[in-house]
């Protein structure tokens, strides 16, 4: 079946729950406005179960109601994994019985974002969600540049290590910070490098899409919950299984 | 309140070690001076404000000494004696001046050194003197406006990148319950090796910390002070490249916490070590002396290690950073130790892990304000099951009585927080506090339980990483990733360029002052 609902405890029942604020003092008018606001989206009837005033200018709702919107499952578009995932010893013996040496990783919080949890959990070897990261595999060879790392430097690490792949995590999102860096990026090693010399160039942060490697400029994004065995599946295959590193028309 | 069975040979041990293993990075730090220190004895000196392209009048009067004489004599030297040649009425002309070229610097000698040293104390000492009366006039609001009520005060982080929306969400907050308010930096700010100026609008994740913008939140926090009737806290860092700038901003416009961790710029930042140490050394100095409590950083280690494996890390964390501070003067009150909720709570019986690892810093700290840290790395983006978790970090802090609480948001890892989270947070802490604030009077642990086991053996092995770390030298050991899995060499980082080894002429009138009044 294509078409669903959201399900609270009746099939196609359709019920949802939800909480906003608004910039108005509480009262009935603000409740009605609440109620409003969750027709406008599609709930109906809205029922406001919580209303509470934050101060003397908002006010924090909970509403719960059907929305009246159907899902068609089959139109939805999702990027496909399109590489076959790969334990740590097929992953080695890929790159050991292919390439012949090891394959060079470097990873890089870039411009002002200092949150390296996503690039460590990725590379450490403590790994994340139970999978070892990319230091634990024995064919890979893995820089860790940490955080606050400026383009030109990744670029100059990149070339001294023959880096075969860059990754770059980006966590910080306020005023797009994590698009404009990572388009900076793209473009550094886009200049530095003839095109087909160029290191497979993979952006990863919780607020990336995968849909969003062509305009970033990249050849993959992953996004939230990705884990270590997985970008290193999609590097073999990237540059390994595929043999002549195939540049994905991103 | 000892509920821990420690031996108290160990926790001796311990302490001994941790002197042992800082005392070679004191006299290293004694040995040597930083671009930054030397141009927060300007600071002191009052020379404040900055050219038409932004660059501090600090950094373009001490780049021109540097070319002139080099840093390792220090800037006070030369500085005063160029004043006292007569190339200008002050600080701020001879700014203009150095920037200009019209001014050549030279290190004075004999009786020229020391009327410099004369006329350069006396500078150092005002500043020191409006620093004083910043303190006092702290001790004063206390006594009329008071302290919270309760502990752990509660501590709310701001952060919108502009100090005029800022203002208007820490006078929120605070109304809201917020008993400290820390304005957080834009991300770039610690590599920066210039303290921006004047009030700010832009940054990314944070505020860029100004003087400006120290004062119109200071100012600002006063009022709800007063609105309120407690006194509101206000916190910012003296962390990164210019941290003894920072402190000395802090000390002048009567911040009231900074975060000032002994080790956080080398680790995380990648800042050179001794930089970092030199830095770290006179920014406490400092902050001793504006009365300012220190926020450590021990948390960050645990957003990259396993925070049960790396427990003991933690503890010796802040015996190190215990050390350091006293060594520079702070005193336990001052402490504000740091210390998070990390454990991976899927693990059986992490809650008690937490208690045991609270319970332990806080008795082998009985007198230092403990800052207890909330969940981040575990914070999946389930808001729901992130409040509950903020709930138990929240019933841990109150059991084990720590002194500053970060208030955990449940869109950790999602938002930067909505007002609508910040309310929701502080209602899990007053619910919390409300209903088991004083546990702590009830709760035992066995002596030879879990809880106990545990404290005794995270203890252990903190005495066991002390001593290795006495054997191999403690930038040895932060070289190999001993810290939060971080390596770092002590001949590479950032901002070593601007380190030199002081020579036998070097002068500084800062620190001179700020020793002999201990």
């Amino acid at each position: 079946m294509s078409i669903i609902r959201p399900y609270g405890d009746t099939t196609g029942d359709g019920m949802v729950q939800m909480s906003f604020t608004l910039p108005i003092p509480h009262d009935k008018r603000a409740e009605g406005a609440a109620v409003q606001l969750a027709n406008k989206m599609g709930m109906d009837p809205a029922l406001v179960v919580h209303a509470k005033p934050m101060g003397p200018d908002f006010t924090f709702f909970v509403v719960y109601g059907p929305v009246n919107h159907l899902v068609d499952t089959s139109k939805v578009e999702v990027v496909e994994r399109d590489y076959p995932l790969l334990s740590p010893k097929e992953a080695n013996l890929a790159i050991r019985k292919h390439l012949r040496r090891r394959l060079t990783v470097v990873g890089a919080c870039i411009g002002t974002d200092a949150h390296t949890v996503g690039i460590d959990a990725i590379m450490n070897i403590k790994g994340f969600a139970g999978e070892k990261g990319l230091e634990y595999y024995r064919e890979l060879k893995v820089v860790n540049l940490g955080a606050q790392v400026a383009v030109p430097e990744l670029v100059r690490r990149a070339k001294a290590e023959k880096a075969d792949a860059i990754l770059v995590s980006q966590v910080v999102t306020q005023r797009e910070a994590h698009v404009l860096n990572t388009k900076e990026m793209s473009a550094a090693f886009r200049e530095a490098y003839a095109e087909d010399h160029r290191p497979v160039l993979v952006a990863g942060g919780p607020r990336f899409t995968e849909q969003m490697a062509g305009e970033l400029g990249v050849d993959r994004v992953f996004g939230r919950g990705t884990t270590p065995g997985e970008v290193a599946s999609y590097l073999v295959n990237a540059l390994v299984t595929r043999r002549q590193p195939v540049r994905r028309s991103a | 309140m000892k509920k821990l069975d420690l031996d108290p040979v160990t926790v001796r041990k311990a302490r001994t070690l941790a002197r042992k293993a800082g005392r070679p990075i004191v006299n290293l730090a004694r040995r040597h001076t930083t671009v930054s220190v030397e141009r927060a004895v300007l600071r002191l000196a009052g020379l404040a404000g900055a050219d038409s392209e932004g660059i501090p009048w600090v950094n373009r009067l001490a780049d021109t000494v540097r070319a002139d004489v080099g840093l390792e004599h220090g800037f006070a030297l030369p500085v005063w004696d160029a004043l006292l040649r007569g190339e200008a009425e002050d600080l701020g002309v001879l700014a203009q001046k150095a920037a200009s070229g019209s001014v050549t610097f030279r290190l004075p000698e004999g009786r020229d050194a020391q009327r410099a040293r004369t006329a350069a104390r006396k500078a150092a000492a005002a500043g020191i003197k409006r620093i004083d009366g910043r303190r006092r006039e702290r001790e004063r609001l206390i006594k009329r406006h008071g302290d919270p009520e309760q502990r752990p005060w509660i501590y709310l982080i701001v952060a919108t990148g502009d100090i005029y929306e800022d203002i208007p969400q820490a006078q929120a907050a605070a109304r809201e319950g917020a008993d400290i308010i820390a304005v957080i930096r834009s991300t770039g700010q610690s590599l920066l090796d210039y303290v921006p100026e004047g009030a700010t609008r832009e940054g990314f994740a944070g505020t860029y910390a100004t003087q400006e913008n120290f004062r119109l939140m200071r100012a600002a926090l006063d009022e709800s002070s007063r609105e309120l009737g407690r006194y509101v806290r206000l916190t910012n860092y003296a962390s990164g490249l210019c941290m003894p700038e920072i402190a000395t901003l802090a000390g002048l416009e009567r911040l009231d916490m900074m975060l000032n961790d002994s080790m956080y710029g080398i680790l995380f930042r990648d800042i050179n070590p001794i930089r970092t140490f030199v830095d770290q050394r006179f920014s406490r100095q400092i902050h001793a002396r504006a009365g300012i409590i220190i926020n450590t950083g021990e948390d960050n280690y645990l957003t990259t290690a396993d925070a049960v494996e790396a427990a003991h890390t933690v503890t010796v964390s802040q015996l190190l950073n215990e050390y350091f501070a006293k060594e520079a003067g702070l005193e336990d009150w001052q402490l504000g130790l740091g210390h998070a909720f990390e454990i991976n709570p899927d693990l059986p019986d992490s809650f008690r892990l937490e208690l045991a690892h609270a319970m332990l810093a806080r008795q082998l700290f009985p007198e230092a304000p403990l800052k207890w840290m909330p969940p981040t790395r575990h914070m999946t983006g389930d808001v729901f099951r992130g409040y509950l978790l903020d709930g138990f970090f929240n019933l841990v802090g109150a059991m084990t009585g720590q002194g500053i609480l970060l208030v955990g948001m449940m869109t950790e890892a999602v938002v930067t927080p909505w007002i609508s989270d910040r309310d929701l947070a502080l209602q899990n802490v007053r619910y919390v506090l409300g209903a088991a604030g004083n546990l702590h009077e009830d709760f035992r642990p066995e002596p030879n339980g879990f809880i106990a086991q545990r404290a005794r053996q995270v203890l252990g092995e903190s005495v066991e990483l002390l001593e290795q770390i006495v054997d191999d030298g403690l930038l040895n050991a932060i070289g190999d990733g001993t810290f939060g899995l971080m390596k770092r060499p002590q001949d590479a980082g950032r901002g070593l360029e601007g380190v030199a080894r002081k020579s036998g002429e070097y002068y500084n009138p800062a620190i001179e002052l700020l020793e002999e009044d201990r």
